[in-house]
Parts: structure tokens; sequence; C-alpha cells
């Protein structure tokens, strides 16, 4: 039984792998039924694992095992509930509530990492000693990163119309947006190539046994 | 109420945040201890109205026979099997309301949740998202095309990178000699990805971190409501 | 009519010309070596020199549509991690991730049929919230993970009785396809509680995360894409899943690149006739 559940299976991937793939001729009924089984699992099975890490083990498990030690959590828990509240167009309102902490603790947070993380160590790491380099590449390198740096917040940050003088820090800093997309590009190439090679690899080990 | 109420939470919590960052100790650090825990939970349940929202969207045009409705029940039937078999006899370790369900682990050679997990959800999501091979493919053919020196820039950028990341590149100009090892493809393109890249992704970086903090800040003071819809 | 039919049918032909390009490297391996760059050898050095049984962070932050790349890199990491007797904490910030590192450890199991649960490695389930989670976990641990997956409690969990914050933690590894993922475990646990953050990440979002390897540390190297899993597979001396694929992605960017060129060559034939 284990088995011929186990063919059945692969034999179910390989019909979704062909559904999706039959997207590429054009769209067909095949590809619209495979994309909302995906939808309503994916959703599912979020709500599942939600279920299991969050709800049970952080509020529910803890209110039935030690009711008055944790009864503060009945907060959170109504807090929630008014979420919920939301579906029903007369307590609407009611959401508000929770949305407004969930929105400001975000805010919050955002603020302060951003600026340690993304903001001061960002200059911080940019303020080095082009120098220090081992080998002249690095040295190059080392300006290029400074001048780059400095040239692409200047082309973010001064908006106002920019002519002689004024407007060079700024084409400095497109090319070196460009040199950057350009690095994506090739990296998104890579990262999409990977993916096919994936389910080719599952179409040609796992269903038709070519490959090893 | 309705509306300065929330605005006032808004505001106390991100102020709160902000100033434990500051001052680490009681009560604020047990303050802000408590909010996490507590922010984990609500997430729970926001997570849990967008799975409700879904479900009623989909039903309403399952109801109101809608074109391609039939791939909507589709849809919907798949959500309550994937939900009922999780409910009922969990997923890896965890035990569902009937347990781990042996004798169907047996018989399937996983729990239902995972054997749908393995062989349905898997290679749906995998292939979904293999399809943009295909497409950057013909992108690359139809719209890679060199029109001005910033186009220039960027695909000779791009040419390199696709070279120097592969086991290609390096063979190709590996008989470049160990004292301009530098001009040898993977090390150009290593070079390209942490000086010129770097400096770019971090101007970026730094700029959207004040937009960031800029939008914070609104949200905190509430300057920005939107978040709290109409009255109507 | 006619335009729209031919351009349908050239990009079909693109297709089909890519769907063989890419097979035919996996049916018939060309077997082309790899280089290992920098930022592979920063990863591998983190968890090479980190000591014996310390207790590690292998965050599971995707889902199967990026398995491909992240796979490899997970079973690659774990594998380095049990051969140097360290202990890791699995957990995901993403619902999916928890799937991804079961069928990882089972691979891995092959090669380290001792390690045992509980003492060597625990499953410590998805978290919502992503930075908010994090951040938690630097406060204290057994808030954030009250019990393992299968319902045991932390404080009876032995391989976790020495941590209680992130800060007992000797690294972090994120294996990320996104957000949450990298970005969140650098800005609050290396930013905040000074852990080690490593990990690695999808080809298409490395170019993004490399500011956060710098002087100031924030990140201790990045694995980007399949090649990186790849060479993390030569480093630890193992024909792994990456470097078996890495053919056929070096076949495939030629043609892309054969097909920028073809593209270009069209363009300007166009161009030319446009001005005649």
């Amino acid at each position: 039984m284990s088995h011929f559940m186990s063919v059945l299976g692969l034999w179910m991937s390989v019909f979704f792998t062909f559904s999706i793939f039959s997207f590429l001729y054009k769209d067909n009924p095949f590809y619209k039924l495979a994309e909302q089984i995906f939808v309503g699992l994916s959703a599912a099975y979020w709500l599942v694992y939600l279920f299991y890490s969050i709800m049970l083990p952080n509020l529910f498990t803890k209110l039935i095992s030690d009711f008055r030690g944790n009864i503060i959590l009945l907060i959170p828990a109504v807090l929630g509930l008014m979420m919920l509240m939301r579906i029903i167009p007369k307590t609407q309102w009611l959401s508000r509530f929770p949305i407004a902490i969930m929105i400001g603790t975000s805010a919050g947070i955002s603020m302060v990492r951003y600026a340690k993380s993304d903001l001061l160590s960002q200059i911080s790491a940019t303020m080095i000693n082009p120098f220090a380099g081992e080998t002249t590449s690095i040295v190059i390198g080392n300006f290029l990163l400074i001048i780059g740096t400095i040239c692409g917040v200047y082309y973010f940050y001064f908006s106002k119309k920019q002519e002689g003088i004024s407007a060079v820090p700024s084409k400095i800093g497109i090319w070196f947006l460009m040199i950057s997309f350009g690095a994506s590009f090739g990296y998104t190439v890579m990262a999409r190539v990977s993916l096919l090679i994936g389910r080719l690899e599952f179409l040609l080990k796992d269903w038709l046994h070519i490959i090893n | 109420m309705k509306r300065n109420l929330p605005l006032f939470f808004a505001f106390f919590c991100g102020i709160l945040v902000i100033v434990s960052e500051f001052i680490p100790h009681r009560p604020f650090s047990m303050l802000i201890d408590t909010l996490q825990n507590w922010f984990m939970i609500i997430s729970g349940f926001a997570i849990i109205l967008g799975q409700i929202s879904l479900f009623q969207s989909n039903l309403s045009k399952i109801k109101q026979k809608e074109s391609g409705w039939i791939f909507y029940l589709a849809g919907l039937l798949s959500f309550c099997l994937m939900l009922i078999v999780g409910l009922l006899w969990g997923t890896q370790e965890t035990g569902g309301i009937f347990g781990h369900g042996l004798k169907l682990q047996a018989s399937l050679g996983a729990k239902p949740f995972d054997y749908l997990f393995d062989f349905a959800y898997m290679p749906l999501s995998a292939t979904m998202f293999s399809l943009l091979a295909f497409f950057i493919a013909s992108a690359a053919y139809r719209a890679f095309i060199i029109r001005s020196f910033e186009s220039n820039l960027l695909m000779i950028t791009a040419v390199i990178v696709i070279l120097g990341r592969t086991s290609f590149g390096g063979m190709l100009t590996a008989w470049v000699p160990e004292s301009y090892k530098f001009w040898q493809l993977p090390n150009l393109s290593d070079f390209i990805m942490e000086f010129p890249n770097s400096a770019a992704q971090r101007a970026i970086m730094i700029s959207a971190a004040l937009g960031i903090i800029g939008s914070s800040l609104r949200i905190i003071l509430g300057i920005e409501r939107s978040y709290l819809g109409s009255d109507k | 009519m006619s335009v729209v039919n031919s351009s349908q049918t050239e990009r079909r032909i693109v297709f089909l010309i890519l769907l063989v390009a890419v097979a035919l490297p996996l049916i018939f391996p060309i077997g082309w070596k790899t280089g290992v760059t920098n930022y592979t050898k920063m990863v591998w050095e983190l968890v090479e020199s980190t000591p014996d049984s310390s207790v590690v962070i292998f965050s599971f932050d995707y889902d199967p549509s990026t398995m491909t790349e992240l796979q490899p890199m997970a079973e690659a990491m774990l594998d380095h991690a049990f051969s140097r007797h360290q202990k890791v904490l699995v957990t995901a910030l993403w619902p999916q991730g928890m799937q991804m590192a079961d069928q990882a450890i089972k691979v891995v199991k092959a090669y380290h049929p001792d390690i045992t649960y509980g003492q060597d490695y625990v499953f410590m389930g998805y978290k919502v919230a992503g930075i908010v989670a994090i951040q938690a976990m630097g406060k204290d641990m057994e808030q954030v993970f009250p019990a393992d997956q299968s319902g045991t409690k932390y404080k009876d969990i032995p391989m976790l009785r020495e941590v209680k914050t992130l800060k007992d933690v000797a690294y972090v590894n994120s294996l990320s396809s996104g957000t949450p993922g990298i970005k969140e475990w650098v800005m609050a646990a290396r930013d905040v509680y000074h852990t080690p953050v490593t990990g690695g990440t999808t080809a298409v979002s490395a170019p993004g995360l490399i500011p956060y390897v710098n002087s100031q540390k924030q990140l201790y190297g990045l694995l980007g894409g399949l090649k990186a899993a790849s060479e993390y597979e030569t480093l630890i001396n193992r024909v792994g899943s990456a470097t078996v694929k890495m053919d056929a992605q070096s076949v495939a960017h030629l043609l892309i690149l054969l097909f920028i060129a073809a593209g270009n060559i069209k363009a300007l034939r166009a161009r030319k006739r446009r001005a005649s």
C-alpha cells in the first residue's frame, strides 16, 4: 500500500509539474486548476503550522497548563479576537486597536533597527582607510566603494535639478547603480535557471530514472 | 474613541520600543518583553484573518458562479483537505487531534499532511517559480538591448557576472597569467560584487533606511493614519 | 496579427532551446570544476572555527520554490556543523522552512547516523513575526520557544540547558530567500546581541545582502545561489547535489549570453533597416 501511494504521489507531482509548465504554451484549464490548488494548499499549510508552532505553544498550552500564572496572555488573545472582528462590517472598528499596536510596534522597531543596521553601520563600513588594502585591486576597490556610496546617496537625495558641476556626482551615482543592476541581472539569471534545473532533475531522476 | 485611542496605542507602542532601546532596564525592558510576546500572538491572529478572508473571497466567487468558479472550488477543497488532515493527524513530530495516525502513516508512507506537502505543494511551488527561468531567457533575447552608455555598463557587468559565476567562466580565462589573475572572469566578477555593486547597494540601503525612519516617525506621531481605514 | 504570432513562436522557440540546454548536461554531465570564492570561505571558516559542542541556530527561512538553491547549502552546512560536533537548534521564520529542515536532516543523517534528537539537534518550529521574534530570543529563548515540535518543554531538552538567550548561541545561520530572513537576523541578532550571523541566500537576493559583509562584520560571509552551494561542497570534500547541477547551470548561462547577443544583432539590423 505504501509503495502504491508513493507511486501515486509521484504521478501527482508529475501531473502538477506539467500542468504548470503548460502555461508556457498558453493559459489553459490545467494551469488554472494547479494554480488554485496551490493557493488553497499554501493557505492551509500556513494555518496548520501557525496553530502548532505559535497558537498552541505560545498561547493555548500556557493558558491551559497554568491559567493563573499566564492570565496576562488573555490580553493578546482578546486583541487577536478583536482583529478577527474585521470580518464583520459592524464590528470592523474593533480591529483598529490590535492593528494600531502592531503598526506602532513595527514602526518603532523598524526605526531603531534600520537606523542602526542600514544607516549607521553602513556609513561606518564606508568610512574606511582606502589605502589599507593588501593589493592594488583592493585599494582601487576601496576607493570605488567610497565614491560609489557617496555618489549613489547624492543621486537619491539631491533631487533638485542638477546642472553643471553639481550633476557630476549624480551621473557617477547612476553609473554605479547601472553596474549593480547588471550584476543583479546576472545573479537573477543564475537564480531562475537553478529553479528550472531543480524541476528538470525531478522529472529526469525521480520520474523517468534517466539520471542517477 | 474609535480613531484617537488606536492612534494613542500606536504612539505608545512606538515610543516604548524606541525608549527601551536607550534605557534597556526595568520597567522598559519588562514592558518591551511583554509587548514582543503579545505581538507574536496577535500576528498569529492576523494571519488567521488573512486566511479567512481568502476563504470568504473564494466562497463568494463560487456562490456567484463567476467565470472560472470551478477552479476556485478546487482551491477551496484543497484548502479544506490540507487543513483537516493537518488538524486531525498533525505534521512531522507534532500530533493532531487523533494523534499521529500510525496506521495511515504506514499506508501512505508519511502523515497525510506531509504526503500532501511532498507530492502536491512542493512540486506546485517549485514549478511555479521555475517558470521564471523561461521568462528571463525570453527577456534576455527581447529586451536586453544596448541603447546608451548606461545600458552598455549594465550589459558589460551582466555578461562578466553571468560568465564569472559559472565553471565555464573560470576555464575561459584560466590561461591568464598568475600576475594578472585579477582579469580572470571569476575574480573580476567577485571584484564587481564586492566593490561597485556593494557601493550602489549600500547607497540604496542608506537611502531606503532614511525613508523608513521617516515613515516610521509619521506613523508613531499619528501623521500617517491610513492603516486605520475610513470611518464609514 | 502575424507579428503577434511570429513573436509568440519566437518566444516558444526560446523556451524550447532553454529546456533542451538545461536537460542535456543533466543527462550527460561534463564535469567542469568550480573555484571557491572569498565569501564562501568566510562562511566555512566561521563554522570551522566554532568550538565543539557549541549550540548554533540554523534558521530555514525559505520554501520549496527556492529549494534547488538553498537545500544543498543547508545539507552541506549541516554536514559541516555535525562533523564539528556542534549542536543545532533548528527553527524557521517561514512556515515551510520546517519541512525543508526535516528533509535536510534526513539527508545529512546518512553521513552522521549517530546524531540524536535532543542531544545534537532539535526542531523548535516555525516562529511568526520575524524580527520581533528574534529580538525576543535575545531576551529569553524559552519565552519564544516554550516547547519543541513534539511538545517537549524547553528546559527538558538536554542540548538547550545552557542556552538562555541568543548570546549563548555561537552563531546563527540563516538560509533565506526573502523577508524575514538574513536581513532580520543581522538587524536583531548581530547588531543588537552581537551574535555572529552567517548564511546563504538565493542568487537573486545576494547582491542586496553583500553590503552586510563588511568591516563591521555584520554578516560573516554569504553563500549566494547554487554556485556558492557547490563551492561549500568543495570545501567539505563532498560531491553534493549542487556540484552535479553546476554543468547545467553553466550551459544555461552561456545560452542566455547567446540570446542577449542574438537579440542585440536583431535590434541592430532593425535599426539599420529603419535608417535606410
